[in-house]
């Protein structure tokens, strides 16, 4: 099941090779081109990082290519859509299970979720692919929307 | 035949995460020969639902002092000590 995330991602709304100095700066980019493409209103970027500041949604993996999740209420959201970045130098996200510990983390999926059916199966297919250390590594390798796709379809 | 259990998944909002959890848990069991009562809600709801609960299962940190069993893990998105993170939801459920 880990193949299939590219029925969710808008090839849009993938970013290769970021540079950005904060888990903040992560999300507001790819909020930008979830706005832009129709998926979320604009009050989805403040509202993803007051979230993750309460709620944090950094998933540790066991090495330095750590994945983080955020995610926001329904409310915010015009349609369910992933958006994904892959980043130059890992920023820190706090980690899910423990938010006193801070993790280096070079995967970001940004979802927009408003269907409880379709979010779940979203999550399935970004959990499914996580498990596949050798998917995560390759991701961060990508050069181009043609690479991601044939790894995510 | 003992009383079948209930387990309660918990993470940030009650639906996403702790729904994945719950059906990665509910196939592993069967896959075990055990069955019991599945039940989702927010950490923040915790405290006062787990009265007839036998398991808490969380994906994010959940108060110090609750009066039942917690097992706090991510193995169900990462992947990461999922058989460990079985063996002792199996422990609990066959106790």
């Amino acid at each position: 099941m880990a193949q299939a995330l590219m029925n969710y991602l808008d090839p849009g709304a993938i970013v290769l090779g970021l540079k950005a100095a904060t888990d903040q700066d992560v999300i507001r980019i790819l909020a930008d081109r979830l706005s832009a493409l129709g998926y979320v209103k604009p009050s989805f970027a403040d509202a993803v990082i007051a979230r993750e500041v309460m709620l944090p949604t950094g998933l540790p993996l066991g090495g330095d290519n750590n994945v983080a999740v955020p995610h926001t209420d329904p409310e915010h959201v015009l349609r369910p859509g992933l958006a994904l970045a892959t980043l130059v130098e890992p920023v820190l996200f706090s980690n899910m299970e423990d938010p006193d510990e801070k993790l280096q983390v070079s995967v970001v999926f940004l979802m927009a979720l408003n269907d409880k059916d379709k979010q779940i199966e979203m999550l399935q297919e970004i959990a499914g692919t996580i498990q596949a250390p050798e998917i995560i590594s390759a991701l961060i390798q990508s050069e181009s929307v043609e690479d991601v796709s044939r790894l995510l379809r | 035949m003992t009383r079948q259990k209930t387990v309660l998944f918990a993470c940030g909002t009650g639906i996403a995460t702790s729904t994945v959890v719950a059906h990665a848990v509910e196939d592993a069991m069967k896959e075990r020969g055990i069955r019991f009562n599945s039940r989702q809600c927010k950490t923040t709801e915790v405290a006062g639902q787990i009265d007839d609960v036998d398991l808490i299962v969380t994906t994010a940190q959940l108060p110090k002092d609750l009066a039942k069993p917690v097992i706090t893990t991510l193995a169900f998105l990462t992947g990461i000590g999922k058989a460990e993170a079985l063996d002792k939801i199996e422990a609990v459920l066959r106790d």
